[in-house]
């Protein structure tokens, strides 16, 4: 393997990082930077000085929401949201201590209840982030008017072919 | 008109509302709706934030379904539009990856099918004549802002629909049913998504700023078209600034005299029905 510059490329495969020249209009138009620990053109600074422990370590790669609001304005064209879906990617796979970890055991909740049912059973995966993450009461009241009303219902249908959407992800595993 | 129907997960739960009025306005505009068989998750944002080729073999397994029937593919919910329009722009411009993507589902994927979300189908082949004609109840005094929200928008090259800083369609479909659609900047802003339950506290911050901004507009309420969006505004806002949000549909099925409407308002979070018996449109 390269430098972390060019791992990163590799995985967006598109225009590459050094088109940047830091104009942050990405960082002027994104919806979290206020919550960041790093902006998102910080980030791609970063990426280009090689600081891999600093940035799979970051708290800013969890919390972009892919609004792309960045990629349809950058100037260069270069895929500031997909260069985070490959950060993430690239932090669970070198299993670095995740900053924001609540919202991996969200993703994982959420993918494990596909694997289950072909679909999501939206009761029992919250149930399951719920419990993962230890957030145990947040949301009580919100979750029992739903259900209460119908929309939570436990009893979703899943898909038949089952064995065809778990096929997907046995396949598809980094 | 016919067209194949994938609701996606949250609108046999969460969108439940968003599930009932789309059928209902789609029988009253003689659109006829046939759910894709078998369908699965699109994978909507985890899938993509963990696991590149899993968020394009994910949704390629429905429209490969889809491709059997033959018909454009009407997709309600925003991320699943979002993530099925992804799946179709990196199967055509990476051969390798349709390839590998055609191997593991066991099925050739052919590109036959658009996939559209229900604004696109309602204002450009139904039209807001037509809608303006079957509105028999104006919804008068109702003031909406339309929120867009990001995943129906960009990126524009992957959407294709409508303007992507300043769009104009839902708007134009409030006002052909009586509405008056109130102009605003953050028709594109983000809600903050699938953020809702792993970081709770950045969604309150933008949603009360949607709120905020909504009642500058003069608007009494909001209206959307994505299950995600409407969970957030629905359920996020403080309440102080709270107004209530609605999903496009809904408010077409009540302007059109349809069946529905009161038993989906009574699912919301927070009530709207008040301020529609203020307008005399309940």
């Amino acid at each position: 393997m390269g430098t972390f510059l060019e791992e990163v490329n590799e995985k967006i495969d598109g225009v590459p990082i050094q088109g940047c020249y830091h104009c942050r209009k990405c960082t002027a138009g994104c919806p979290i930077a206020f919550a960041m620990e790093y902006n998102p053109n910080q980030i791609i600074k970063m990426i280009q000085m090689g600081m891999r422990d600093r940035v799979l370590n970051s708290s800013t790669i969890w919390l972009c929401a892919s609004c792309e609001t960045c990629v349809t304005r950058c100037p260069n064209d270069v895929d500031i949201a997909r260069m985070m879906d490959a950060l993430r990617e690239m932090a669970i796979e070198s299993q670095v201590d995740v900053k924001e970890k609540n919202i991996l055991k969200f993703h994982e909740a959420f993918l494990s209840s596909v694997k289950m049912g072909g679909r999501i059973n939206e009761p029992m995966m919250i149930a399951h982030y719920k419990l993962k993450s230890g957030d145990l009461f947040s949301d009580l009241g919100v979750g029992l008017s739903m259900f209460m009303k119908g929309k939570l219902s436990i009893f979703s249908p899943k898909t038949k072919d089952i064995k065809s959407v778990r096929k997907i992800f046995e396949e598809t595993k980094g | 008109m016919k067209v194949s129907y994938y609701p996606g997960c949250s609108l046999h739960a969460t969108g439940k509302e968003y599930d009932e009025s789309v059928k209902a306005v789609s029988r009253a505009l003689e659109i006829e709706l046939k759910e894709v068989d078998d369908w699965s998750c699109c994978g909507a944002s985890s899938a993509h934030m963990t696991n590149y080729k899993l968020s394009v073999a994910l949704p390629a397994r429905n429209i490969i379904a889809a491709e059997k029937d033959g018909m454009d593919v009407m997709v309600p919910c925003a991320a699943c539009f979002n993530r099925f329009k992804m799946a179709q722009h990196h199967l055509k411009e990476n051969e390798a990856l349709k390839a590998e993507v055609e191997g593991i589902i066991g099925e050739k994927y052919q590109d036959s099918v658009a996939i559209r979300n229900p604004i696109d189908i309602i204002y450009n082949d139904i039209g807001i004549d037509k809608l303006g004609e079957k509105a028999t109840k104006k919804l008068e005094g109702l003031k909406p802002v339309s929120y867009y929200g990001c995943l129906l928008l960009r990126p524009p090259d992957v959407c294709e629909f409508d303007d992507y800083e300043n769009p104009y369609m839902m708007d134009g479909i409030m006002e052909s049913i009586g509405a008056e659609s109130r102009s605003w900047s953050y028709k594109t802003d983000c809600c903050g998504g699938s953020l809702t339950l792993g970081k709770t506290e950045i969604v309150v911050n933008l949603v009360d700023k949607l709120m905020r901004m909504a009642r500058e507009a003069g608007a009494n309420c909001l209206v959307c078209a994505c299950p995600v969006c409407f969970a957030n505004l629905d359920m996020r806002a403080s309440e102080d600034v709270r107004l209530p949000a609605f999903y496009f549909t809904e408010l077409l099925a009540l302007a059109m005299g349809l069946e529905g409407p009161e038993s989906w308002f009574k699912m919301h979070n927070v009530d709207p029905r008040p301020l529609l018996k203020s307008l005399a449109l309940i």
